[in-house]
């Protein structure tokens, strides 16, 4: 089945002074139609710059290489006028902090209506119709008054499901979802987590969702892409990389996921030591300092990510677990 | 400190200094160059152009005084005023903003509240208005001047002392039984010179300004004496006949504010200051 | 929203009120009284004239009825000027000064915004460093500058147009003034559009805006010029203030009958009264300014409305 998304050998840097800051380094990734790949990572993974990338949202001064093509659209070749097409329509993005994402001074309906506008060609009227439908879809109460609401007067939660409504209103190939989560509460997670699970199969759209959080992700994905320092360390299916994992920084995340089933344990288990910062050079793999089953190869030879020998299993480790 | 540094990359600022410099050793050193002084009326040369010739370089004026001179003289008035004045502004502002700052509660809220009431009208009719009461005249200038450039001085000082009070060293300070008055003298004051100094060095041009723009109306410096704004006053009325005595004084009034301001907005950006009203 | 602009209004009047004493008490103070000027006059005659006008009773008294005469629009009659009261000469006045006043508002603010929006478009090109430059120049060099060297050039060497003087529905005698007074808020205006706008543009909602694919020049109209223009929207009062200011010079060296002039004529006469009602005058006009300001702050920024 042919991509919808594809990533070729993509690398991402910004200037910062003297330093140049490699975000991304290398990372090739595919998502086919209607399937849901998770994203996993620390902060300065690079997880979500190397989407703002495929998004083209990156700053000026973002030094991008590689190719990006979304639907047979060159991402990276592509014209301002051409991508407006695609983007808002047929490839979507919901961002982390929904207090601020939404502009202050315009109403909800005018921020929704004016997606069917620009993109449906639809006339205002017509568009409020079509808002308030998906409204109700994403379970907003009261939705007629909703519209006629500047952002502050929703709390943070609706906020999200503005935005995940907002990006669905033309029926995208690919909805990318940064964080959706992150910035709220636990009960009202679970919320969009399923709005975001009813919808996606509804709709048969393809999903990448982004999150430093595994049990996010994984309610979610078909399939889970873990980051590390601006590579894919590991990719398998997702019960696979649950249950068993390859490389070690993914079994470390995974033990520090705590159980509440499991007794209590007398110390919470955690990964020593931080991620090494995206300005800093590489030598050998990013994890080694870190990992309880380095060797002295690891320190000099950068692992690549190659299939581990279990199907749609990639791993970029000199001794991954299991083998 | 990083402010020599930032300068120094600032072409323009480069630029602006040495024309200040320039000015201030010209309206010192410039008139024992000429054989001129601002009141000599040379009925020979009534109104004459400018020329290297001859020892009217400026040309002269309706009464034949000499415009280098007057021009000269005019400078001298600019960057006196300009000295004179933000010292002064420097002085009350500093004085309100610390004690303001310092002391805190009812007392600053109530300085505050009498500085925005002032602000909130433009100085100049005030000062106008004073003009009328003590008329116009040398002195009065420099305090009418003084009135217009203490008011921000006034309330960036408040802010810095604001921080300031909570520091250690005034604790100290306090616990030792030091009076407020000797805090706010020896402590509170030095340490808040860095911006102050910026602000200083951006009040200077508006109290150019304002004094040129005084003596350009009639209600500043008056005859014999010359003010660049006396002299562009006049040469308002002779562009017809006599067009140098307006571009001339004009030229280097607008020469002195731009540099002026340029240095000043080198040292903020330098110094990375960024809560300025004006920009 | 009405409770909000009603208590800034509440606010507005002590202040202007403050300002009337301030101005009455400051005109008091003077040693000598209004007709020192003139040749000695015979001290019979001066006391005659105090007594016409009301200058011989105590200052509450003066005050008193000063205040009075205020709250019927008098400002009391013109000392300079015999036979005319200061109100007279305001009416007669006051519409040039507005005129060339709001032309010069509006030109500043059609233009400068505009100005200040390409600048910030172009974000470190040429254009951008160009027209920053002009503008310094346009907000450090004083008005009384630019106005005769603009009649040198336009007036007396190219003869395109009157440097001086004043003709009823005549624009040609404006169009200097008005260029000379619109200069500085013009420039301020465009250099705070810009810095504003590019401020505005790294907020995260415009990212948002980007992301649903809406064109360059929707994103900056409907969701960046608002938020971007309230700091703009602060600047009126004083741009307002240097209005005012610089047509005091531009109607003096213009030869414009506006009340600009008036002042400055009852400065140099020590014209009491009339001095007196232009300070208040201005200053009624710039808190009203302000107020008018702050309606517009609620209007941009939906969040100040509900925060009463």
């Amino acid at each position: 089945m042919t991509a919808i998304l594809s990533i070729d050998r993509l690398n991402v840097s910004f200037r910062s002074g003297d330093a140049t800051v490699a975000a991304v380094r290398d990372v090739s990734l595919e998502v086919a139609a209607a399937e849901c790949v998770g994203i996993v990572g620390e902060s300065g993974s690079g997880k979500t710059t190397m989407f703002m990338a495929v998004m083209r949202l990156l700053a000026r001064g973002a030094h991008i290489d590689g190719g990006i093509h979304f639907a047979g659209v060159d991402m990276l070749g592509s014209a301002a006028h051409e991508l407006n097409r695609v983007r808002g329509s047929r490839l979507t993005m919901i961002f982390q902090d929904p207090m601020t994402a939404l502009t202050p001074h315009l109403t909800i309906g005018r921020q929704l209506c004016e997606v069917l506008v620009t993109h449906a060609h639809m006339s205002w009227s017509g568009a409020r119709r079509a808002a308030l439908d998906m409204l109700e879809r994403v379970r907003i109460p009261d939705p007629e008054r909703r519209l006629r609401q500047h952002p502050h007067e929703l709390s943070g939660g609706m906020r999200q499901r503005v935005m995940i409504g907002m990006s669905l209103l033309c029926n995208p190939s690919l909805l990318i979802a940064d964080e959706p989560t992150s910035a709220l509460d636990v009960t009202v997670q679970a919320q969009i987590i399923e709005i975001l699970r009813v919808l996606r199969r509804e709709m048969r759209m393809a999903t990448v969702l982004i999150s430093h959080d595994l049990g996010v992700v994984a309610a979610l994905a078909d399939r889970i892409l873990v980051m590390y320092a601006g590579r894919i360390v590991e990719g398998a299916p997702m019960r696979m990389l649950l249950q068993r994992a390859a490389h070690p920084y993914t079994a470390a995340l995974l033990e520090c996921m705590p159980d509440l089933a499991a007794p209590r344990v007398a110390r919470m288990p955690s990964l020593a030591g931080t991620a090494p910062a995206p300005s800093e050079r590489e030598s050998g793999c990013a994890f080694a300092p870190r990992c309880p089953r380095a060797q002295a190869r690891c320190r000099h030879e950068r692992p690549l990510l190659r299939a581990s020998g279990v199907a749609d299993h990639d791993v970029a480790c000199h001794d991954p677990l299991g083998a | 400190m990083s402010r020599g540094r930032g300068l120094r990359s600032n072409p323009a600022a480069i630029t602006s200094c040495v024309v200040v410099a320039a000015y201030v050793l010209l309206a010192l050193l410039g008139p024992s160059f000429s054989p001129n002084d601002i009141q000599t009326l040379d009925w020979n040369n009534v109104a004459t152009a400018p020329a290297l010739s001859g020892s009217h370089w400026f040309g002269t004026d309706r009464l034949g005084r000499d415009l280098y001179a007057r021009t000269l003289e005019g400078m001298r008035t600019s960057l006196s005023v300009g000295l004179v004045g933000s010292l002064i502004s420097l002085a009350v502002g500093i004085a309100f903003g610390a004690v303001s700052g310092y002391v805190g509660g009812r007392t600053d809220r109530l300085m505050m509240r009498f500085i925005e009431v002032l602000s909130g009208l433009p100085l100049i009719f005030f000062v106008i208005l004073l003009t009328v009461i003590f008329g116009h005249g040398r002195h009065f200038l420099f305090v009418a001047i003084g009135a217009v450039g203490w008011l921000s001085m006034a309330r960036i000082v408040r802010g810095q002392a604001l921080s300031i009070r909570r520091r250690d060293y005034i604790e100290a300070a306090v616990a030792s039984g030091a009076g407020a008055a000797r805090i706010i003298v020896k402590h509170v004051v030095p340490n808040l010179m860095g911006p102050v100094i910026v602000y200083a060095a951006l009040t200077v041009p508006q109290i150019i300004m304002f004094e040129s723009f005084l003596s350009f109306l009639g209600l500043g410096e008056q005859e014999p004496h010359a003010s660049l704004g006396t002299l562009i006053a006049e040469g308002a009325g002779e562009i017809e006949t006599a067009a140098w005595i307006l571009w001339i004084p004009c030229t280097i009034l607008a020469a002195l504010l731009l540099s002026l301001n340029i240095i000043g907005d080198g040292l903020r950006e330098a110094l990375d200051l960024k809560d300025h009203p004006r920009s | 929203m009405h409770r909000y602009f009603l208590r800034r209004l509440a606010g507005a009047i002590p202040t202007l009120f403050i300002i009337i004493t301030l101005a009455f008490f400051l005109m008091r103070l003077t040693p000598g009284g209004p007709f020192d000027q003139e040749q000695a006059l015979p001290p019979e005659i001066v006391a005659n004239l105090e007594r016409a006008y009301g200058l011989d009773r105590p200052v509450w008294v003066q005050y008193g009825r000063y205040l009075a005469a205020l709250a019927h629009g008098d400002f009391g009659p013109s000392f300079k000027y015999k036979d005319f009261s200061v109100t007279e000469l305001i009416a007669q006045g006051f519409p040039v000064t507005c005129e060339l006043g709001v032309i010069a508002l509006a030109l500043a603010l059609l233009i400068g915004i505009p100005l200040g929006i390409v600048a910030s478009l172009h974000h470190r090109s040429p254009i951008d460093e160009v027209a920053m430059a002009l503008a310094v120049v346009g907000i450090t060099v004083p008005t009384f500058v630019v106005l005769p060297l603009l009649g040198l050039v336009f007036g007396v060497h190219l003869h395109w147009l009157p440097v001086a003087g004043w003709e009823p529905k005549s624009l040609r005698h404006l169009v200097l003034p008005v260029t000379a007074l619109t200069l500085p808020p013009l420039a301020y205006v465009s250099r705070m559009t810009r810095g504003s706008l590019l401020e505005t543009m790294r907020s995260p909602y415009i990212r948002t805006a980007f992301a649903k694919g809406l064109p360059l020049h929707v994103v900056i109209m409907r969701h960046a010029m608002r938020p971007a223009l309230l700091p703009v929207a602060g600047y009126l009062p004083p741009a307002v203030a240097s209005i005012l200011t610089g047509s005091l010079v531009v109607e003096s060296i213009a030869g414009l009958p506006g009340i600009g002039r008036y002042l400055v004529q009852g400065a140099l006469n020590r014209d009491y009264t009339l001095v007196m009602g232009m300070v208040i005058l201005y200053s009624a006009l710039l808190i009203a300014m302000g107020l008018i300001v702050d309606l517009l702050y609620a209007w941009l920024d939906p969040r100040i409305r509900f925060e009463t």
